[in-house]
């Protein structure tokens, strides 16, 4: 699904990504911890293809073709979601009519029709539904005003909207009491078969207590230090980064 | 009769031409110029009553003493009002045999906007084989209006056939010497529309309808009135989202309201001139007077979106005269490239209890400057006056500007003001927020002005609402690189 290659990328000149190396198969769950400034939403950002992030070196292929140089949005078509850690406010634009716009625009890409609206209807309520979400909510404006926990929940339902071939989870679990942390973690799970993959980006094991990832994956100065499975991470939450650090140099 | 322009044009400076001369020319158009004769010529031209030219004759008069006003916000080059021809029979477009003979970017607006394939055929002139079908539609309004009393004609026949109400009216609500584009308008008006509801009589239809299959061209000065009488509601649609490249730089229109007693008038405006090109080239100048007065508990409100022109000078204001009576201004100006808009509104409270709401969205892109200039008026006898401004704006780039000029002058102490103002820029984050979710820049513009714009859209008519939208689009097209 997603194979990254030796990925280097910097901002403003300024080095963040130092040769990545991942590999995540159809299926799968991947989580990437690492201590704060380490890169992890740097590589979400690269994935999704943010312009202020120049790649390097390195290559990124999704669905085995090269996307590097692909715009957001064509990687959005092809089926990358990224759930950001800080979702922006669209005043004047309701939870409903972005995420009609959304699949629209994705299906008019693949020279599809729009979606009929008696369609849209009974999946936006079946989705709203699934991350207990009350119609109140859908008719308010995208993000504004809204509580920590209601953008994150806003966030996963748009991925259930979308159905993207790989998630991409930027720190979803920051800002939520464990009521919502649960109702968000049990929407991936639900989403997530044999044909999607999710990759989680946490600096906390918590998250990973409900969404079970297969890899763990810890990230330190740009670089992926150390590779497991969920064991990993509980070690990463009793005993810190530090053990890495010393590891590595 | 074989005079040739110059000789015209020398016998009008000698003044040696004759009252009734034009009714012998066969030619359309006037020769350029404007004094006494020509305003005479205009009159005779219509076959105004004597009252109508003395009218336009005074106005003239007025206007000649006057001077441009110069404090808007905006940098133009003052137009030449010697350069001008001041009358012109409505231009015929070219008869085009199919839509293939049109030119294919008018085409692919209209397109975008969603207008019907006859009503791309009637907008660009080309002969139609189901006329008889739009004009049976025009006849069906009419005697649907005709049955209610409503009167809604061209300001011409209403001077020939409502003298009594035209004369009662005209100019009460904008003076002849208002201002120096409405002294001018009053004594050269081409034509324009009259609408008159009778008492009790509420408007079944939204006169836009009607009025967008009738009215094909737009005249350089249009003169509008509008009177509801008592415990009357009419709403009214002026304009077009299609794209009038009108080759006339100055438009000075005036539009007059005028409701009486428990009446309303809804007023919506979607203006859509040419603005020039990308390099600031050509565009039309837009110096329009539109004023409304409420008499008791009646209502106007004013909806405009205004997404053309090269430069707008546009306050479309209203008198609260009556006690309880409401004024209401809701704005979208969209400016782009080398655009320039100088608008708002006026809401002078004079009767009691009265209440006004103003909301007013800008959005600058590109070079362009768009300004909101407003006045509050509460006057002494203005008791429990109450007033809500809003006014936002929104900044596209770091070449555009946006300015704010809210004036407020109270002289009762029980009013109850409240100004709120905002300024945004639409963020990159914004835009790659909506660029992941698989919506492109351009798209994602759109969503985030209409997202601003809503609480104004939501006023237009259904209809106009859609098309409005689309037309917030099509105007902000290119202006992120």
């Amino acid at each position: 699904m997603l194979e990254i290659n030796n990925l280097h990328c910097q901002i403003e000149d300024k080095p963040i990504l130092k040769g990545i190396n991942l590999k995540i198969n159809k299926g799968e769950i991947h989580a990437i911890m690492g201590p704060n400034g380490s890169g992890k939403s740097t590589l979400a950002n690269v994935i999704s293809g943010h312009e202020d992030y120049e790649i390097t070196k390195g290559n990124i292929y999704f669905k085995d073709q090269e996307i590097n140089e692909l715009s957001p949005e064509e990687r959005a078509h092809a089926g990358v979601f990224l759930s950001f850690q800080y979702p922006v406010e669209i005043p004047g634009v309701t939870v409903t009519n972005f995420i009609k716009t959304a699949i629209n625009e994705s299906r008019k890409s693949k020279g599809q029709e729009e979606m009929p609206s008696s369609e849209m209807l009974k999946k936006i309520r079946e989705k709203a539904s699934l991350l207990e979400i009350d119609s109140n909510f859908l008719s308010r404006s995208l993000n504004q005003g809204f509580s920590g926990g209601e953008k994150k929940r806003n966030e996963i339902f748009q991925m259930a909207m979308m159905e993207p071939e790989l998630a991409v989870l930027d720190e979803t679990d920051s800002g939520l009491d464990i009521d919502a942390l649960k109702i968000v973690a049990n929407g991936v799970i639900k989403c997530s078969n044999e044909n999607n993959s999710v990759l989680v980006i946490t600096h906390y094991q918590r998250l990973l207590d409900y969404i079970v990832p297969d890899f763990v994956h810890i990230i330190m100065d740009g670089k992926v230090v150390k590779s497991g499975d969920k064991d990993l991470a509980k070690k990463i939450e009793d005993i810190g980064y530090d053990w890495l650090k010393k590891d590595n140099s | 009769m074989a005079y040739t322009e110059d000789e015209l044009k020398k016998e009008l400076e000698t003044k040696e031409y004759e009252y009734g001369f034009y009714t012998d020319i066969d030619s359309e158009t006037f020769p350029v110029g404007l004094n006494e004769d020509v305003v005479k010529a205009i009159s005779k031209k219509k076959n105004e009553p004597k009252w109508m030219t003395d009218w336009r004759l005074d106005a003239f008069s007025s206007w000649k003493s006057m001077n441009e006003p110069e404090w808007s916000n905006l940098h133009y080059k003052k137009p030449n009002f010697q350069d001008i021809s001041y009358y012109s029979a409505p231009k015929k477009k070219p008869n085009l045999n199919s839509l293939d003979e049109v030119d294919p970017e008018l085409l692919k607006t209209f397109n975008k906007l969603g207008i019907s394939l006859k009503e791309q055929k009637k907008l660009s002139g080309v002969a139609m084989d189901v006329v008889i079908d739009s004009v049976s539609v025009a006849t069906t309004f009419k005697d649907t209006l005709e049955e209610k009393g409503i009167i809604f004609c061209s300001i011409s026949d209403a001077i020939q056939n409502h003298p009594e109400l035209v004369r009662k009216h005209l100019g009460t609500v904008v003076p002849k010497k208002d201002n120096y584009y409405a002294a001018l308008n009053s004594a050269v008006f081409s034509d324009g529309s009259f609408c008159y509801i009778p008492k009790g009589v509420r408007c079944p239809m939204e006169l836009s309808t009607y009025f967008r299959i009738n009215q094909a061209g737009t005249g350089q000065f249009e003169r509008t009135l509008v009177i509801a009488d008592e415990s009357s509601y009419v709403s009214y649609l002026e304009g077009c989202t299609a794209p009038s490249r009108d080759e006339n730089q100055l438009h000075a229109a005036v539009v007059e309201l005028i409701a009486l007693d428990d009446a309303e008038i809804k007023y919506s405006t979607v203006q859509n001139w040419f603005p020039g090109d990308k390099n600031g080239k050509g565009g039309v100048f837009n110096f329009v007077t539109k004023r409304g007065i409420c008499h008791n508990r009646s209502k106007i409100s004013w909806t405009q979106v205004e997404t053309g022109s090269a430069v707008t000078w546009k306050y479309p204001s209203c008198i609260l005269k009556g006690n309880n009576s409401i004024g209401e201004f809701y704005s979208i100006a969209v400016t782009n490239n080398f655009q320039q808009a100088d608008t708002g509104t006026k809401m002078i409270h004079v009767g009691k209890n009265t209440k006004s709401t103003i909301i007013s969205k800008g959005v600058s892109a590109g070079r362009s400057q768009n300004s909101y200039r407003g006045l509050v008026q509460i006057s002494p006898l203005a008791k429990n006056a109450r007033n809500f401004s809003q006014c936002d704006s929104l900044l596209m780039g770091n070449d555009c500007g946006a300015h704010t000029f809210p004036y407020i002058e109270v002289q009762n102490k029980t009013a109850q003001i409240e100004h709120e103002a905002t300024t945004s820029k639409i963020g990159e984050d914004q835009i790659f927020y909506c660029n992941q979710r698989g919506i492109d820049t351009e798209k994602a513009i759109a969503l985030i002005v209409n997202g601003f714009s809503k609480e104004v859209l939501n006023k237009l008519p259904m209809e106009f609402a859609v098309e409005a939208q689309k037309l917030l689009e099509i105007s902000l097209e290119g202006s992120v690189g």
